[in-house]
C-alpha cells in the first residue's frame, strides 16, 4: 500500500496504522466519550493514574469549580472538566437537563453544569509523531499514538506540534508524557483503564468504526429530544488532524470545554513550507549562478 | 447519587436512557442535579413539608391507587376518639408529656384494638399492656416516666389485642384515611412553595410527574442518601416517603419502593448483623436489664401473635443455640442469662457524654473517625481525652489516634498531652481486598468478595482481630480459673465468655480465620449439622442453631450462595443467581403486593408474582414473600397465630395486620404521623404550626455542646445562615480513606464551603479567598468557592442563604482542613439517634479563624451576643411568638 505524502501528513487517511507500516494489523480502536452521560466522579483520572503509575500532580484549590487537575499534562492524562452555566431559560425545551425555575437565578437564567473527561486524542495525523526526532512517539498497531518513556530525550518537539495541548514534559523528569491508550492493555484484549472504571459508559472503548456509528445515533437521539446543540467533536476523517481516534460528544461549543475549535496538524504546511523553500532555495542557486555566468561575460 | 454513589449511579442513567424521568430534590446543585430532569432546590430541613404537599396532592385529587390502598394498606382502619392530631394541638398530636419530652401511644391506637410495631419502639406496647393489665390504664403519668428509661429498638412484635374496627368505605371521620386527609389539608402548595423556597410550579410540576408514573401500569422508585435520615425528624422523613408510596402503590412491586442508599460499604450488613447498641442479629430486640428477666418474658414481651414475628422465640434460640452451643439448653433457658443488657440508651452521642463526664473508660473506633466525622467533633475528643485506654484500627494515623499530641484543643490549650491519661492503642487495617467476606447491599443483597492480596505488615481483618482477642481472652480467662479458685462471683461473670462458641478454623501464616465458616454460622444447621435452607427450619426446642435467622439459607447445602457470580445475560431480568438477598433469596420484599387481592397481576406491563390456580401456588419471577401456598381468598380463623394470621390478601406479612401503615398507631417516638418541624436550629418559624421543633427530639445540654437560639427566639440573628455538610465523590466520609492516597487528595485538596455569589457580596467574601464559619460550638476556617449552584431561597419573605460544607477533613494526611463537623449539635431524633448534618445555622465573615485561645474567645463572643444560655434551643413545646 502506498500513501501520498498529503495522505501521510494531513489529507483524510482511512487507515493509519497501514500508512505506518502495519501490514497486518487489528481495526483501529480509539474513544468515544458522550459527556452527555459524564457525572463527574473522575473514576478516569484516577484508574488511569492507578494503572499507569502517574505521579500525583499538586495539591492546590483552584477554585474552577471541581476542577482540581486543571488540563491535560504529563501527569494528568484523562482529565474531567467542570463547567458551571447559567444560561437564558429554554424553559420550553426540555434538554434532558435541569432546568431550575424562573426566578431560580437572576435574570431568568438556568443553570447547568457540564462535566467532560478530556484525553489525547489520537489523531489521524499526529504532529507529535511526526516531530519526534528519536522514534519514541509511534504509531501502534492499533492506529494509536504512544510514546516511550524509556526511548524519549525530552527534546520537547512534540510539545509545541500537538495542536491540542496533550503531550508535555514532566518537571524533574526530563521526559514527554501523553495517554498511550493503555496500549499494554490493548495487548492484552482489556479496554482501556478509564473506560473501565466508567461507571456510566460516557467513556466508551472499541474500533472506531462502531463508535463513529454509535455517536451518530447518540446525537440525532439527543437532536430529537431538543437538545439540538449537542454535536460530535473529532469525529471527521476530514477535519484538520484527519479526525480523531478519541473523539467525543459535547452540548456546546467546544471552546466552552476548553477544545480548540478547528485544530489542525502542525505538520500539515509542511510540503508547502519545503516546496517554497525549495523555490527560494533554487531561486538563489539560479541567482548565484547567474551572477557567476554573468562575471564571465 | 452521582455525588456519593457514582457506581449505582449508571442505573439511574440507564432508567434514564430507556425514558425514566429523574427527579433531584436537593438544596444543592449537585453532580446528581445535573443529569436529572428535574431539581428541585428545596430549603435544606423541609422534605416533610414538600413530601407532605405530594401528599395532599394525591389526596385532594384522588390519585391515589384506590383498590391498593383499600386492600393493603390500614386505611379503613378507625382510630380511637380521644386521638388529637397536630391539628388540634397546634403541632402536637396527644399524649405528649413536657415534663418527660415524652409520647404516650395509647391514645394513637386503632379502636377496638392495640397493635404492636414490627419496628421501632417496640417497648411502648408492651409497658401499655403490662400497666393496662395491672389495672392503671390511667396512669399515663407512670408510663411516661418508664418511656422515658425505655430504649430497646428494632423489630419485632407485631401483636393484636382484641380486632381493630375498619370501615371499608374510608367514610368514617376517625378511619386512617379520613385522619390523614385532614393532617395534611394544610400543606397546600401554596404553603409547601412558602416553606421549602420552591415556586407552586416547580411542586406542580414533580407532582405532575410522579402520580403520572404510579399506578397500574407504572411504578416510581424513591432513592435516598442516608442523609434524609440526618435529621431531628430522620425517621418521619422515611415515613413520610412511605405513605406517599403506599397510596401511589409503589411497594412490593417492581420498579417500586424505597432504597436507602447506605452510606458506606455494608452499612446494611451492619444493621443485619448489627453495630448497634439495641438490637440483636436479624433485628431481634437486645434485652432490657429491668424489663426482660427471663427467656419468656422477653419474646411474649416482643413477639407479635400473628404474623412472622410469631416465630421470634425460634430465631432467639437459634441464635442462643449458634453463641452458646452445647452449653445452651432448655434447662438454663439457652444461656437467655448471658446476653448483656441494656440500662439505658448507649447509643454513640451517650456514650460521648458519658466519656465527657468520665463514666465510659475504654472505647473501640473501627474504622471511624469521631475527631473529624461525628457531630460537634470538638465535644467527641474531649471524650476520647477523658479516656483509660482507646483503641484505633483504621488504615491511616487518623485524628482520633492523634487528637492527644496535635488536637485543636492542644492548640487553644485548653488541653495538654501531659495531662491526657488516655493510653491509644493504634492498630493498622486490611481493606477490604486483603481479606475474605461479604458486604450486604441496599437490596439486602449479600455478595461475597474474595482476598486479592495479603495484608502488608501488621494490617489485620477485623475478624482477625476481634477473633484472636477472644481467643487470648478466653485463654486468659481459663488460665485463671485453672490457676486459682476463682470466687463464684467470677466464674459466673466470665461463663458467658468461656462457653462461646470459638472455634472457628483458621488459614495461612497469619492464622486468619475462615470468614465462609462463620457465615455458614450465620446461616445456620440443624441438628444433624445439616446447613438449613430456610428460617422456618428454625426451632424452639434447641434443634437448629442460626446466627442470623434473616440470613438462614445464604450457606444452604453447604455452598456460599453469596458468592454466586452468574453474569445477568444468562438468567432471567431478576437475576436470582447474582450473589444472595435475604430473606430466602427475595429481591423484592412484601412482592405479594405486586398482584392484586385475587392474585392477578396488577398489569402484563410490572407482573412479578401471582397466583397460580392450577399449581395452587405463587409464580413468577422472584420467590414470594408470602406463605407460598397460601390461596387469595384464604381467610384466618379468629385464633389464628403467627403467619397464619396473615390473610390471603394482605402482603405486609411482618405486620399483625398484614398491611403497610398509612398511619403508625405504636412504634414511633414522635408522632403517628408526621408533621413539618423546623430543624432544631433555623433562621424561620414555623410557618405550619406554632410548635417550632419536633418536641420528642433528644437533647444533651453541655457547656461543649450549646444551641443556637432558633426561629423568631431573639438571638436566632446572630446565626443567621443555614449550613448543611455532605460528601464529595473525591473522598470517603471523615478522610481516613482517601485523604492519605495522593489521586484522591489532589482531585479535591482542601477544605471549602460552597456559598452564593449573593452571599459572598453580602458578607464580602472572595472566591478562592477564605472564610470563617461560627456555631455556638465551634469556628472554623475554609476556602471559598461561589457558585450559582448554591442558591437563596425565600422563606416567608425573607432570603435564606445556604452554606454548603463537604465534611471530610482534618489536620492529618496529604489533604487537610478544618472539620465541618465541629460546627454541628448533638440533638438527636428520639427514635433512631440520628444527629442533625444537614440543616442547622452558623455565622460566615470573611478571613481565616483566630487561633489559639482566640478561636474559642471568638465562639464564646457569639454566644454572648446571642444571649446563649444551657437552656438555649432545648425547649420541648413553643408556641407561636416564641417558647412557652
Amino acid at each position: 500500500m502506498s500513501f501520498t505524502l498529503d495522505e501521510r501528513l494531513s489529507a483524510p487517511l482511512m487507515d493509519p496504522a497501514a500508512e505506518a507500516g502495519y501490514a497486518e494489523h487489528p481495526p483501529r480502536m480509539g474513544f468515544f466519550t458522550d459527556t452527555s452521560v459524564c457525572i463527574g466522579c473522575k473514576a478516569c483520572e484516577v484508574a488511569c493514574k492507578e494503572w499507569n503509575a502517574i505521579p500525583e500532580g499538586g495539591l492546590d484549590l483552584t477554585g474552577m469549580s471541581y476542577d482540581n487537575s486543571v488540563g491535560l499534562g504529563a501527569s494528568t492524562w484523562r482529565h474531567v472538566a467542570f463547567v458551571e452555566q447559567a444560561t437564558p431559560n429554554r424553559d420550553a425545551v426540555d434538554l434532558g437537563m435541569p432546568s431550575v425555575p424562573q426566578g431560580a437565578l437572576q435574570d431568568d437564567r438556568e443553570l447547568r453544569w457540564l462535566m467532560a473527561s478530556d484525553v489525547c486524542k489520537h489523531c489521524t495525523h499526529a504532529a507529535c509523531l511526526d516531530v519526534c526526532p528519536t522514534g519514541s512517539l509511534f504509531r501502534t498497531e492499533f492506529g494509536t499514538v504512544v510514546v516511550q518513556e524509556d526511548i524519549c530525550n525530552g527534546c520537547g518537539y512534540c510539545v509545541p506540534a500537538c495542536p491540542y495541548g496533550v503531550i508535555d514534559l514532566r518537571p524533574g523528569d526530563g521526559r514527554a508524557w501523553k495517554c498511550t491508550l493503555c496500549y499494554d492493555r490493548l495487548g492484552a484484549g482489556l479496554e482501556p483503564a478509564c473506560a473501565k472504571a466508567c461507571p456510566t459508559d460516557s467513556i466508551q472503548y472499541g474500533p472506531l468504526d462502531e463508535l463513529r456509528d454509535r455517536a451518530a445515533e447518540r446525537v440525532d437521539a439527543l437532536h430529537e429530544a431538543g437538545a439540538e446543540q449537542a454535536r460530535l467533536y473529532g469525529h471527521d476523517p476530514a477535519d484538520g488532524v484527519g479526525g480523531d481516534g478519541a473523539f467525543f460528544l459535547l452540548l456546546d461549543e467546544p471552546e466552552v470545554y476548553g477544545l480548540p475549535p478547528d485544530p489542525v496538524v502542525t505538520t500539515r504546511d509542511l510540503p508547502a513550507m519545503w516546496r517554497r523553500a525549495a523555490v527560494a532555495a533554487a531561486g538563489t542557486v539560479a541567482a548565484v549562478a547567474a551572477a557567476f555566468l554573468g562575471c564571465r561575460r | 447519587m452521582a455525588e456519593c454513589h457514582p457506581v449505582g449511579f449508571q442505573w439511574v442513567m440507564e432508567a434514564k436512557a430507556r425514558g425514566a424521568t429523574i427527579i433531584h430534590v436537593d438544596p444543592r446543585f449537585t453532580r446528581t442535579s445535573a443529569l436529572a430532569d428535574i431539581h428541585v432546590p428545596l430549603r435544606a430541613g423541609t422534605d416533610i413539608a414538600f413530601l407532605g404537599g405530594l401528599i395532599n396532592h394525591v389526596l385532594s385529587r384522588d390519585l391515589w391507587f384506590r383498590e391498593y390502598v383499600m386492600a393493603y394498606t390500614n386505611a379503613p382502619m378507625i382510630v380511637r376518639e380521644d386521638f388529637r392530631d397536630t391539628e388540634d394541638l397546634d403541632g402536637l398530636f396527644s399524649g405528649f408529656a413536657e415534663q418527660t419530652r415524652h409520647y404516650d401511644p395509647s391514645t394513637w391506637q386503632y379502636e377496638g384494638a392495640d397493635v404492636a410495631a414490627a419496628a421501632g419502639q417496640r417497648d411502648q406496647w408492651a409497658l401499655m399492656h403490662r400497666d393496662e393489665e395491672a389495672g392503671e390504664r390511667s396512669a399515663a403519668g407512670r408510663r411516661t416516666e418508664k418511656a422515658s428509661s425505655m430504649e430497646t429498638a428494632g423489630a419485632a412484635g407485631g401483636r393484636f389485642h382484641g380486632h381493630p374496627e375498619r370501615d371499608e368505605t374510608l367514610q368514617h371521620p376517625r378511619c386512617v384515611f379520613q385522619v390523614l386527609r385532614r393532617h395534611f389539608a394544610r400543606y397546600t402548595p401554596q404553603l409547601v412553595a412558602d416553606v421549602c423556597g420552591i415556586t407552586e410550579r416547580e411542586f406542580e410540576r414533580v407532582a405532575d410527574a410522579l402520580t403520572a408514573n404510579s399506578g397500574r401500569e407504572r411504578t416510581t422508585a424513591f432513592a435516598y442518601g442516608v442523609g434524609w435520615t440526618h435529621h431531628t425528624v430522620g425517621v418521619q422523613y422515611i415515613r413520610t416517603a412511605a405513605i406517599l408510596q403506599l397510596l401511589l402503590g409503589n411497594i412490593g412491586r417492581p420498579g417500586g419502593g424505597i432504597l436507602a442508599l447506605r452510606g458506606h460499604a455494608s452499612i446494611q450488613g451492619s444493621t443485619d448483623i448489627p453495630t448497634l447498641f439495641n438490637i440483636l442479629p436479624g433485628y431481634l430486640p437486645m434485652p432490657h436489664a429491668h424489663e426482660h428477666l427471663d427467656l419468656d418474658g422477653y419474646v411474649s414481651a416482643d413477639a407479635g401473635s400473628k404474623g412472622y414475628w410469631g416465630n421470634m422465640d425460634a430465631y432467639a434460640v437459634s441464635l442462643l443455640k449458634a453463641w452458646w452451643g452445647d452449653v445452651a439448653t432448655a434447662d438454663n433457658e439457652y444461656c437467655f442469662g448471658y446476653l448483656p443488657r441494656l440500662t439505658s440508651s448507649h447509643s454513640n452521642y451517650d456514650t460521648v457524654v458519658k466519656q465527657v463526664e468520665g463514666s465510659c473508660e475504654g472505647y473501640f473506633l473501627v474504622g471511624e473517625n469521631p475527631a473529624v466525622g461525628t457531630s460537634n467533633s470538638r465535644m467527641n475528643r474531649f471524650g476520647l481525652a477523658n479516656l483509660t485506654w482507646l483503641v484505633v484500627r483504621d488504615f491511616n494515623m487518623i485524628e482520633s489516634a492523634t487528637f492527644w499530641k496535635d488536637g485543636p484543643e492542644i492548640d487553644s490549650g485548653e488541653l495538654t498531652t501531659e495531662d491526657i491519661a488516655t493510653e491509644v492503642f493504634f492498630l493498622p487495617a486490611a481493606a477490604h481486598v486483603e481479606k475474605d467476606g461479604s458486604f450486604t447491599n441496599t437490596q439486602r443483597m449479600l455478595q461475597w468478595h474474595h482476598k486479592a492480596v495479603e495484608p502488608r505488615g501488621d494490617q489485620r481483618s477485623e475478624l482477625w482481630f476481634y477473633y484472636h482477642l477472644g481467643r487470648i481472652i478466653r485463654e486468659k480467662l481459663a488460665g485463671a480459673v485453672s490457676r486459682e479458685t476463682p470466687t463464684p462471683e467470677q466464674a459466673e461473670r466470665d461463663r458467658p465468655i468461656l462457653d462461646l462458641t470459638w472455634d472457628y478454623p483458621t488459614i495461612g501464616e497469619f492464622a486468619e480465620p475462615d470468614a465462609e465458616a462463620v457465615l455458614a454460622e450465620i446461616s445456620g444447621w440443624d441438628g444433624e449439622g445439616r446447613p438449613l435452607s430456610s428460617y422456618t427450619q428454625l426451632r424452639t426446642d434447641g434443634s437448629t442453631r442460626c446466627g442470623c435467622w434473616i440470613y438462614c439459607g445464604s450457606y444452604a447445602e453447604g455452598v456460599n450462595q453469596t458468592a454466586r457470580r452468574k453474569p445477568g445475560r444468562e438468567q432471567s431480568w431478576v437475576a436470582p443467581e447474582w450473589g444472595w438477598a435475604w430473606p430466602l433469596n427475595r429481591r423484592i420484599l412484601y412482592n405479594r403486593a405486586s398482584a392484586d387481592p385475587d392474585g392477578a397481576p396488577w398489569s402484563e406491563r410490572k407482573a412479578y408474582l401471582w397466583w397460580d390456580a392450577e399449581q395452587r401456588k405463587w409464580v413468577g419471577h422472584d420467590v414470594p414473600d408470602f406463605q407460598a401456598t397460601k390461596p387469595p381468598d384464604y381467610r384466618p380463623p379468629t385464633d389464628a397465630e403467627r403467619e397464619d394470621a396473615i390473610g390471603g390478601s394482605e402482603p405486609f406479612i411482618m405486620q399483625a395486620d398484614g398491611r403497610g401503615w398509612l398511619y403508625v398507631p405504636t412504634g414511633l417516638a414522635d408522632g403517628p404521623m408526621p408533621a413539618h418541624y423546623e430543624p432544631a436550629e433555623s433562621p424561620v418559624a414555623n410557618l405550619l404550626y406554632g410548635q417550632q421543633a419536633n418536641p420528642a427530639r433528644r437533647v444533651f445540654p453541655h457547656r461543649l455542646n450549646r444551641y443556637a437560639p432558633s426561629g423568631e427566639t431573639p438571638g436566632s440573628e446572630v446565626y443567621p445562615h443555614v449550613f448543611t455538610t455532605y460528601r464529595l465523590t473525591e473522598h470517603h466520609t471523615a478522610g481516613g480513606m482517601s485523604r492519605w492516597l495522593p489521586y484522591l487528595s489532589e482531585l479535591q485538596p482542601e477544605f471549602f464551603c460552597e456559598v452564593s455569589p449573593a452571599l459572598a457580596a453580602e458578607r464580602g467574601l472572595e472566591h478562592g479567598g477564605w472564610a470563617t464559619l461560627v456555631s455556638p460550638r465551634a469556628a472554623i476556617e475554609a476556602r471559598v468557592l461561589v457558585t450559582e449552584r448554591m442558591r437563596p431561597v425565600t422563606v416567608g419573605g425573607h432570603t435564606i442563604h445556604q452554606i454548603g460544607l463537604p465534611y471530610h477533613w482534618g489536620d492529618n494526611g496529604l489533604s487537610t482542613g478544618d472539620s465541618a463537623n465541629e460546627l454541628l449539635p448533638i440533638v438527636l431524633d428520639p427514635n433512631v439517634h440520628i444527629q442533625p448534618t444537614k440543616a442547622d445555622t452558623c455565622d460566615i465573615r470573611p478571613g481565616r479563624r483566630p487561633r489559639g485561645r482566640a478561636r474559642l474567645a471568638l465562639v464564646q463572643e457569639y454566644q454572648r451576643r446571642a444571649g446563649i444560655t444551657a437552656e438555649t434551643g432545648t425547649e420541648a413545646v413553643t408556641r407561636r411568638g416564641g417558647p412557652s
